[in-house]
């Protein structure tokens, strides 16, 4: 069992590299290693292009303009650009209040925590329990001093699809400043800014099979957004974000968008029947539940839990597969996901989920050996738990009154 | 690896250097198959986090530090706007001091701290491109939160005595922070002798890969994130950790340390050949006087005008930078020699060589014949239209 | 997280998993901990008539530390004597399973399922003495 490569099922944390990525990559480190704002000779004409053509790929995933891309070094500088960024820029006259989500990546809690310790202020609205938001409970958080609303499009912990479209419309409405953390998104639902009502929109390569440290925000032209720059130097990307650019990794994040875009159709089928096969044969065993909504979801996220199961100790037990519990940037702490927490899922239901991401390289026998591996384990746990027991003696544990620990 | 444009000689190594062969082959392993998030705890996550921490200790090896003081970042700019803006933001609001010749990712950030109450002043530089410690001294009387001054030059490869700055500047209570990004590689650089409190490398200057820095922190101050989210590096630098790239800039330090004897001697026979050349040809040669590192020459000629000479020496195949990469983008002179009181029109004209291990004594004579001949060309212009 | 050997060993086969009967006048429970904080163990002791445990069960909902730690216990539980076993303490507990500092407190949680077992068969030995 120990002598196999585990079956990676952690897709939403990072995506391996597609080969075809690379391949595209590798002449950028090996001989084209120019600084693209190095404009005397033609190492550096060789990476400006290069850079372009990549910018030209990110912008048409997205249907955008490629003017309306500018380049980080991935989507925690994206989200930390556009919301403070934007925020200082427009205080003086829109306000300084700000809406996100309980459940937003912390890149954007965080940096929404900063303005408040600036003197912005902030309501970090709680979801509806199938991790949704209630567009009538958005609308009653818009304040007069409301100048920006930050939503994310796919939950990273339960892949949830927000109604970004209502959402903005909405923004638009009330002069609200509209930034979308779709880190989670490319490649997974289609995305058309040129139709979306969204002002910033902050995307990553590592989670679309292209290499880590390289993302991009997207800033609209028309009407035009402006954000006050969060690094400064050599005033590139027209002074929003100023560092030299990675030329190797911004041509792997231009050609992984390529692919996502050709391949995203077939690639979701795909995923979305492994998806259900997985689903289907979780379900077969008993007290598991599906965190978060199943309809408005991207089909490579499933996450669950195991009642009565604590999570550490069943993710311990099913190393040959990997999956978190929990997002990946907090997995370091013992706190239940504050994701799952924001659903009202009670603490030990949080505490024993596993998300299960599936991705290109996911195989249908990866399906079904981790359908095995969880059967077998959760009952081998359950036999384990006290809670178990009580579960099946009929005693509701929510009514026993535990010693304070 | 050999340059792509076989007939090109590259001449700019301060701009961005080749990636070394080792750390490419180190890198690959996690270009593919090692493609794990260093905060995952599965397998994949932990080979990631272990490459990760290995990179570490390679880095602070390479900068005379402990691993727990380096904070990883995307660039050397990152690092240097982290250093800034986060230092002084947690302190009160004094005044912010960046020599003359800072590089603008130094220079900018503690110019944009003026709209948060904060006062940027510059520090003069002498002809030589010495930074002015006299002037330093004047300017410390107010109370002042940070100096911020390189270790060596991008343009001129002038070396300053940043042990005596440091020394300066704690006498009157403010921190120092050092931009190392062109020194490292080209001279020992110890943290701790130079006695500052943040010192910024980075890892496309030294045969690694370019999305990679860091910021090297004594560990008693008290420093404000850039970047706020996942927590990182200690909460000090959230987002998702460049794997591929910190293992390329961990094997590239180690790599400038053991070769840092062969690279000087190396570029100070190729420069001192190109110097004894352009002597013959009557170059000014900016910083001659001051400490340089050796595989840097910036010079101009006093009768030929504007970018021309960079424009005809990529014609006839030299790699060359006009001032730094990153203004290359405007005709304004370059910041560093109007600080050392070069005038305009010869500031405009200057050409920057900087050498690597892979040039050769064949190719600064092929170099020099090139300029003379192209010298002379536009000097029979100039004479014509005149 | 790296988990010791020994933790991995208790966690992969965990020794006296299961339970006694609680209606024993000789079984002490002790049930420690809140689902709420990731960690619930219970423990039960037979004691025998010269005040020696005979045999000592658990179960618990927690991670691998935990689990570790109280299959561990019950182990060292047998054959001592309830007053030896109340003194028990969770450095020797940490410090046999090598546990990381952000595990000590399933130590702590594995001392305090024996305190309460302890209690509880010292409570039903008192009960059983008053009735008598």
């Amino acid at each position: 069992m120990s002598d196999r490569e585990p079956i990676y099922l952690d897709y939403s944390a990072t995506t391996p590299v597609d080969p075809r990525v690379a391949a595209k990559m590798i002449p950028y480190l090996t001989e084209h290693y120019g600084n693209p704002a190095s404009r005397s000779h033609p190492f550096g004409w060789t990476a400006e292009k290069a850079v372009e053509n990549a910018r030209d790929e990110v912008a048409k995933l997205v249907g955008a303009d490629p003017r309306e891309i500018v380049w980080t070094s991935g989507a925690t500088e994206s989200n930390n650009l556009a919301i403070k960024g934007a925020a200082n820029f427009y205080a003086s006259t829109k306000g300084k209040h700000i809406i996100t989500i309980a459940t937003e990546h912390k890149a954007v809690i965080d940096a929404v925590r900063e303005l408040e310790r600036q003197g912005f202020t902030a309501t970090y609205l709680e979801p509806e329990p199938d991790g949704l938001i209630d567009l009538a409970k958005f609308k009653a958080a818009i304040q007069p001093d409301t100048v920006l609303a930050s939503v994310m499009l796919v939950n990273n912990e339960i892949g949830v699809i927000q109604d970004i479209e209502a959402i903005g419309k909405i923004c638009r409405e009330n002069n609200i400043i509209f930034h979308v953390d779709a880190a989670q998104a490319t490649g997974k639902v289609k995305i058309d800014l040129e139709n979306l009502p969204v002002d910033l929109m902050s995307f990553c390569a590592h989670k679309t099979y292209g290499p880590k440290g390289i993302g991009a925000l997207y800033v609209r032209r028309k009407p035009r957004i402006r954000i006050e720059a969060q690094m400064h130097g050599g005033g590139h990307e027209r002074g929003m974000r100023s560092g030299t650019l990675a030329t190797h990794q911004i041509v792997g994040m231009g050609e992984a968008f390529r692919i996502a875009r050709e391949e995203m159709a077939t690639e979701s089928e795909r995923i979305r029947m492994l998806r259900d096969r997985l689903l289907a044969g979780l379900q077969g065993i008993e007290e598991t539940y599906v965190n978060g909504d199943l309809e408005h979801r991207v089909p490579h996220n499933l996450n669950i839990s195991f009642n009565y199961v604590e999570g550490e100790s069943l993710i311990m037990a099913i190393k040959d597969i990997a999956v978190s519990s929990g997002s990946a940037c907090t997995s370091a702490s013992l706190e239940p996901s504050y994701v799952l927490r924001a659903l009202g899922r009670s603490d030990e239901l949080a505490h024993s989920s596993i998300r299960f991401s599936i991705g290109r390289f996911t195989t249908e026998a990866d399906v079904d050996y981790t359908i095995e591996l969880l059967k077998n384990k959760v009952s081998k746990l359950r036999e384990l738990s006290p809670l178990w027991d009580m579960f099946k003696d009929g005693i509701d544990i929510s009514k026993v009154q535990w010693a304070a620990h | 690896m050999s340059a792509f444009f076989s007939n090109q000689v590259y001449l700019d190594h301060n701009s961005t250097t080749a990636l070394k062969t080792e750390v490419f082959e180190a890198m690959l392993p996690f270009m593919a198959n090692q493609h794990g998030n260093p905060t995952s705890r599965h397998s994949f996550g932990r080979i990631a986090r272990a490459a990760v921490e290995h990179a570490r200790e390679q880095v602070a090896a390479a900068v005379g530090a402990y691993a727990n003081q380096i904070v990883f970042t995307a660039s050397g700019t990152e690092a240097n706007n982290f250093a800034v803006h986060g230092i002084c933001s947690n302190l009160d609001k004094g005044q912010i001091l960046t020599s003359a010749i800072e590089h603008p990712c130094v220079s900018r950030p503690a110019l944009a701290m003026q709209a948060n109450g904060y006062k940027a002043h510059s520090i003069k530089v002498d002809n030589d491109c010495n930074i002015n410690l006299a002037h330093l001294q004047k300017l410390l009387l107010a109370p002042t939160d940070l100096v911020a001054a390189m270790l060596v030059n991008n343009e001129t490869g002038v070396i300053q005595d940043i042990a005596k700055i440091a020394e300066i500047a704690r006498e009157r209570k403010a921190y120092v922070h050092t931009d190392a990004v062109q020194a490292l590689g080209k001279i020992p650089v110890d943290f701790f002798a130079l006695g500052v409190h943040a010192m910024t490398v980075s890892s496309h200057k030294i045969g690694g890969p370019l999305g990679a820095g860091a910021l090297v922190l004594d560990k008693r101050i008290d420093i404000q994130p850039l970047l706020y989210g996942g927590g990182q590096e200690k909460g000090l630098r959230s987002g998702t950790e460049n794997v591929a790239a910190i293992v390329g800039f961990g094997v590239a330090c180690d790599l400038a340390t053991k070769n840092l004897s062969a690279f000087d001697v190396h570029t100070a026979n190729l420069r001192d050949q190109l110097e004894i050349g352009l002597a013959k040809l009557k170059a000014v040669i900016f910083g001659y006087n001051g400490l340089r590192v050796a595989n840097t020459s910036f010079f101009s000629f006093k009768d030929i005008e504007g970018e021309t000479l960079v424009t005809a020496l990529d014609k006839a195949g030299f790699a060359v930078a006009s001032g730094s990469a990153c203004s290359s983008d405007s005709d304004k002179p370059s910041h560093v020699l109007l600080a050392m009181g070069v005038d305009e029109d010869l500031a405009r004209g200057a050409v920057r060589v900087s050498f690597g291990m892979s040039n050769t004594q064949e190719q600064v004579q092929h170099f020099l014949t090139a300029l003379e001949k192209e010298l002379n060309r536009l000097r029979n212009l100039t004479s014509i239209a005149a | 997280m790296a988990y010791s050997d020994k933790v991995l060993d208790h966690y992969e086969n965990p020794r006296n998993v299961g339970s006694l009967d609680k209606n024993d006048p000789n079984v002490g429970t002790g049930m420690v901990g809140a689902p709420a904080c990731g960690d619930v163990m219970k423990l039960m002791i037979k004691v025998n008539d010269s005040g020696i445990i005979e045999d000592a069960k658990f179960k618990t909902y927690g991670c691998g530390s935990a689990i570790a730690s109280s299959s561990l216990v019950t182990e060292w539980l047998k054959g001592k004597t309830v007053d030896e076993a109340y003194a028990i303490k969770n450095s020797a507990i940490a410090e046999e399973l090598a546990l990381p500092p952000v595990k000590i407190h399933c130590s702590v949680l594995a001392e305090d399922a024996i305190k309460a077992a302890v209690a509880d068969i010292k409570a039903k030995q008192l009960a059983v003495k008053v009735a008598a």
